[in-house]
């Protein structure tokens, strides 16, 4: 195998889109130089991890595409590599790349390049997350993501920029000091950092418990679980839209791959341990984040809250350890980023006419704009899981899991199908539905032809995995089976706990 | 051919659909300035009723111009009621082969769904006798509906979307009726809620329609809570979602106990007791009913075809699918039938006060759905089965019949303006009197046959409850009587109370509105007798083959049948309830028109209770929405804001501060001063180092 093979591709390209785009002249000319080159290199990016996705075998429970490069000595390695709960993730990164680029194309004009340079560097970095199979390169990649965003977020971000920007680092700056502590004790405890060697690596008990709750502060935050969620809302609704659009889509999902990657597989007993604490804070959040939204007088905040519940639904599916729950985890989090991902880009759209997020100042938008009525009533009902929506397979999938685990877990979380209905049709109506009373909205234009193409193809999209989910879970199937198998073996003589 | 029958509509849907986008492509690409001064991409149009009540403060009294071309109207019209029309042949072909015939059941896999670990949900088609009766049921209403919105909503200019709502559910209804597993049952179940939202919603400039919308989406979603956990308890108990083994299994896990929520519970009965909470939502029963009166807000096509004819009978129709739960679990045949009792009655009583012409038929259908659920609850599904497919028939005949009358009245509503009306439109009085009778049931149309056996298998039948459910259903007997004839003379007979204008312009509706009305008023007379026999008489077995099951020890279906169960006074309650009804609803309304109001004078709580409803709606507000709100808006200013932000990022930084400016402060500047805190410093590791024993 050479040294350097198709991931490194997917993590170069960007960066040299980046470069390129920072080259560009300070003028008119240069920005839209900027834009272009941008779109095109999230483009070929996408194209690329097709590739990769092409050959990449489904049967496969193990590591796939990998390539290895001594990096700092021989203890810890440039190695990159993508199973089946990695490869859905680098996929939606490469996908929805472009569209925050096109989403970005008239909204941002101050310090175009730049803008455009961090969110390549950007992609390279989320590319990195999903992709890296050594424990450091991983941290690298995963801490290094929070510095563009928390860039993207204070400099094009909204009035209250600062504020949330570092109420954003301050959250998951907490987190990560606690994960490379564990980080260092893996190394001294394994000998390694090889995150393959990790996996077959047997922790003691003991260590298992703190090593499982290092990690746990670092993807809580990112998740974010009740209650170290506050910081979502505020980056949410002071980032521009396609920061909210990532932030969504992917920067959350890394909590999540990251308990499937780490904390399930190395840190068996523990998860175990854990599992009923984390049901707690999910059903929590699930509950308790779905009353808030409904209050949201922001539509940002709103939506940005029902992504905390709909988070919820994840970290329930994954610590309940059967097959239903953890792909279910899996394909709620790849629906998700869909799903949220349209949702602020409508949010977006009326936005960047109106320069308002207040649901106050919106009503009987249908009136004037009813294409736009028609596919945000879409993407709404996939967010309240309606069946036919990708949003239905992940709900159903891990409330299913969650029911063999424990009922009262299931009982409290499918609470959340009667409060999403409340607060996404209620949203919906205060802004799309009803007359057209204001004034300033009578002549707000419907949807033109780049905000068509940014919306159909999330709309095909979630449609299509809501029909015909088996794209995503036949891929993640062999490695999750893989996975609740080691836990399974890890725990041994406790199994009779499980399920 | 049970593709196409499941499938046209879809079709018809998504070419109407995208003929209405496409019609509106070229104002989507006009600029920003064109869009300033053109109104013409209103889309709601000026709906029937938002006429009667918005007249003040919308100016549109002209037909605002269609923002879609004749032609695509007219398209959509024609492609949507087409394709259902052939659907509805080929469902009575299914009919005829799977339900009348000898032919075996069907079953179509269309794709694969959901393959998960041992959890395996496929998109498939499986029509045995219950679901061709479905599935004529919904195509017949359907299509029927379908061509009466030509012409009742032909003033609307947004009728291609009001016709792909109406296919668009059609579609979602039948793949609930055709489901092979509770997984896609569950999809078409959502997915007629969807389209009863968008059509409760249709005139989406009307707060009330938005509400009414919205109401009854998270209405039917709290039934639907329970038919999702119902749904997971069925498959960690059987392994499976689909029909088959599920019921081969029943009778192996008649005896089990599962743990849920602490309690040891049968699992049969907690399965089907969930189940049937979503039965409840779909079907307005007793406690998640509130839902329905207000889903008048739609147009009236939709009433008929969604709030009376199809989806709401979707609950009975589930419990129906599910008979082999439910004959193992006695308890939960208990629950279905006092609910479905209370719901007769209650439903009953408040239809008697109602004043809107739609109201008064959607407590009735609430009512009558009741009725349906007492037969489950006897164990006699196919006469639940039965009041469904007769029920179908006169109350979309009735609903129909009331939008004919609201056309002619020019959008009033209210039957106390009504009255004389016989000699303006006497077709359309003539085919809601046959409604009328037929739902109260004069022998020999089709809701005698039906309703009759409800009563007789509530009084013969041995679940606890059943003398209560056969009170409530001989009296809601009696309050149905009462209701439509107070009905149909209020609008029909007297003199009328209708200002001049409004009743000399009174008007019969045109032929392609009229023409479904015939159909289904020659449904509601002769629906009943062909089919006696099939559905709950000699030809049972072979009618059904095997698609409703009853346990070894139901014998409630045959003892209906024993002269030595059943005395000979019961199958004659029903008629003299009829009758007691009629005379008493000609002397209030006809004879002495000031008794009811005296009456109401001198009871004025009973009255309020009854015309508010039972105060349901009230209550509810109370209990849920208002403390959901207060619930919502504490725990994001005082849990997020106070508790959360305050001990964690905002009071850390403000901590640092403290912090920060105190160590400022220590920084003195005397080396001394730094030189003992290094001490110090120093003085403490050695202690700790030495204590924790750390050389090694």
């Amino acid at each position: 195998m050479f040294g350097f093979g198709i991931l490194t591709g997917l993590l170069v390209l960007p960066l040299i889109g980046a470069v390129f785009v920072l080259l560009q002249k300070n003028d008119e000319a240069g920005a839209r130089n900027a834009r272009w080159a941008a779109f095109w290199t999230t483009i070929v990016t996408f194209l690329l991890s097709l590739v990769a996705l092409a050959r990449f075998d489904n049967a496969k429970a193990g590591f796939q595409l990998v390539e290895r490069m001594n990096w700092l000595g021989d203890t810890i390695v440039y190695q990159l590599g993508v199973d089946g709960v990695a490869m859905p993730f680098v996929i939606l990164t490469t996908f929805l790349m472009p569209f925050c680029i096109a989403a970005s194309f008239y909204s941002i004009k101050d310090r175009t390049k730049e803008y455009y340079a961090l969110f390549l560097l950007l992609e390279t970095l989320m590319i990195g997350v999903f992709a890296s199979l050594d424990l450091v390169l991983f941290y690298v990649f995963f801490e290094a993501g929070l510095i563009p965003m928390f860039l993207i977020i204070g400099i094009w971000g909204g009035a209250r920029r600062i504020y949330a920007s570092f109420k954003f680092f301050l959250y998951t700056l907490l987190g990560s000091v606690l994960m490379l502590l564990a980080i260092m004790a893996m190394y001294w405890s394994a000998g390694t950092t090889d995150i393959v060697k990790l996996l077959a690596f047997k922790f003691p008990s003991g260590m298992q418990y703190w090593l499982w709750l290092a990690f746990f502060a670092s993807f809580a935050v990112k998740m974010p679980m009740w209650p170290v969620h506050t910081w979502l809302p505020d980056a949410h609704v002071e980032a521009p839209t396609a920061g909210s659009v990532i932030l969504a889509g992917i920067l959350l999902k890394m909590g999540g791959y990251g308990f499937i990657r780490f904390s399930l597989p190395m840190f068996p007993e523990a998860s175990l341990y854990f599992a009923n604490f984390v049901f707690a804070l999910s059903v929590i959040a699930i509950v308790y984040t779905s009353l808030v939204a409904m209050m949201q007088e922001d539509i940002k905040k709103l939506i940005a809250y029902s992504s905390v519940a709909h988070m919820g639904f994840v970290t329930m599916g994954l610590f309940t350890l059967n097959a239903q729950g953890v792909q279910g985890a899996v394909f709620q989090m790849v629906s998700h980023g869909l799903v949220s991902g349209a949702l602020f880009l409508c949010v977006g759209i009326v936005y960047d006419r109106m320069h308002t997020r207040m649901i106050s100042a919106y009503g009987g938008l249908v009136n004037k704009m009813p294409l736009y009525a028609l596919v945000f009533l879409l993407f709404t009902m996939a967010n309240v899981g309606l069946p036919g929506t990708s949003g239905f397979v992940g709900e159903f999938l891990t409330l299913l899991g969650s029911y063999k685990a424990n009922t009262w877990v299931a009982f409290f979380a499918t609470t959340g199908v009667i409060l999403s209905a409340a607060y996404a049709l209620w949203l919906f109506a205060r802004v799309v539905y009803g007359k057209l009373e204001k004034h300033e909205l009578e002549a707000i234009p419907d949807l033109d032809k780049r905000e068509l193409a940014l919306l159909v193809p999330l709309a095909l999209l979630v449609v299509w995995f809501g029909v015909q989910p088996g794209g995503i879970l036949e891929m993640s199937q062999a490695s999750v089976d893989g996975i609740i198998a080691a836990v399974k073996a890890g725990v041994g003589g406790k199994l009779a706990l499980m399920n | 051919m049970a593709t196409a029958i499941v499938f046209l509509p879809l079709l018809g849907f998504l070419i109407a659909g995208l003929a209405t986008l496409l019609a509106h492509k070229p104002a989507a690409a006009k600029d920003v300035l064109a869009f300033g001064n053109a109104d013409h991409s209103a889309h709601a149009g000026h709906g029937h009723a938002e006429h009667a009540h918005d007249d003040h403060h919308d100016d549109h009294h002209a037909p605002e111009p269609s923002p879609h071309a004749e032609g695509v109207s007219r398209f959509a019209e024609v492609i949507t009621t087409g394709f259902l029309g052939v659907s509805c042949v080929l469902a009575w072909a299914m009919f005829v082969q799977v339900a009348l015939g000898s032919g075996a059941p069907v079953r179509v896999t269309v794709a694969e769904w959901i393959h998960v670990g041992g959890f395996v949900a496929d998109w498939a088609l499986r029509i045995d006798t219950l679901t061709a009766v479905m599935l004529v049921v919904v195509t017949t209403v359907s299509c029927l509906v379908h061509l009466y919105s030509i012409g009742y909503m032909h003033e609307d200019p947004a009728r291609p979307r009001f016709m792909a709502y109406l296919s668009l559910f059609t579609f979602a209804m039948l793949m609930l009726v055709t489901s092979d597993n509770l997984v896609q049952m569950f999809f078409g179940w959502e997915g007629v809620g969807l389209a009863s939202y968008l059509l409760i919603g249709f005139w989406f400039k009307k707060k009330s329609a938005n509400d009414a919308a919205m109401k009854a989406f998270i209405v039917n979603r709290v039934g639907d809570f329970g038919f999702a956990l119902g749904i997971f308890l069925t498959f960690w108990l059987f392994g499976a979602v689909t029909f088959d083994p599920i019921f081969a299994g029943v009778a192996g896990q008649a005896k089990t106990s599962v743990s849920f929520l602490g309690y040891q519970v049968p699992a049969l009965e907690l399965a089907a007791c969930l189940l049937f909470m979503g039965a409840m939502g779909k079907s307005a029963q007793f406690l998640l009913h509130t839902w329905l009166p207000d889903a008048m807000e739609g147009p009236t096509p939709v009433s008929a075809l969604i709030h009376a004819a199809t989806m709401v009978t979707a609950g009975v129709f589930m419990v129906a699918r599910l008979s082999p739960i439910f004959e193992y679990a006695p308890f939960a045949q208990s629950v279905v039938l006092v609910i479905g009792a209370t719901t007769a009655f209650f439903a009953a009583t408040v239809g008697l006060v109602q004043n809107d012409i739609k109201r008064v038929i959607a407590y009735s259908t609430c009512s009558q759905l009741g009725y349906m659920f007492v037969a489950l609850g006897t164990g006699v599904y196919g006469a639940g089965i039965y009041h469904l497919f007769t029920h179908a028939f006169f109350k979309a005949l009735l609903f129909l019949g009331a939008g004919s009358v609201i056309h002619a009245m020019h959008h009033e509503q209210d039957i106390r303006k009504m009255g004389g009306l016989m000699k303006k439109i006497p077709f359309t009085a003539t085919m809601m009197l046959i409604g009328t009778i037929a739902l109260t049931g004069f022998p020999f149309t089709a809701g005698f046959y039906s309703k009759d056996a409800i009563i007789e298998a509530a009084y013969v039948a041995h679940q606890p409850g059943h003398v209560y459910a056969f009170l409530c259903v001989v009296l809601a007997a009696f309050m149905t009587s009462f209701y439509s004839w107070r009905l149909w003379f209020l609008t029909f007979a007297g003199q009328t109370r209708a200002d001049k204008h409004t009743y000399d312009h009174a008007h019969e509706s045109p032929l392609v509105m009229l023409i479904p009305l015939a159909v289904l008023a020659v449904g509601a007379i002769a629906a009943g007798a062909p089919f006696v026999a099939k559905f709950i008489g000699h030809d049972y077995e072979s009618f059904w083959k095997g698609a409703l099951f009853m346990g070894a020890n139901n014998h409630t279906l045959h003892d209906m049948h024993d002269h030595a169960k059943l005395p000979s006074w019961v199958p004659w309650t029903p008629f003299v309830m009829m009758v007691a009804g009629f005379v008493l609803a000609y002397f209030f309304y006809l004879k002495w028109p000031e008794l009811p109001k005296g009456l109401a004078e001198r009871h004025p709580s009973l009255y309020r209770f009854l015309l508010n409803k039972w105060y349901f709606d009230e209550l509810y507000d109370r209990i849920f929405v208002r403390p959901a709100r207060c619930l919502g808006h504490f725990l994001w200013k005082k849990g997020d804001g106070m508790v959360i932000d305050g001990f964690g990022p905002d009071g850390v930084s403000a901590a640092v501060l403290r912090v920060t400016s105190r160590v400022a402060k220590l920084q003195t500047g005397y080396v001394y001063h730094y030189a003992f805190a290094m001490l110090l410093g120093v003085a403490g590791f050695v202690t700790w180092y030495l204590f924790s024993g750390g050389a090694h």
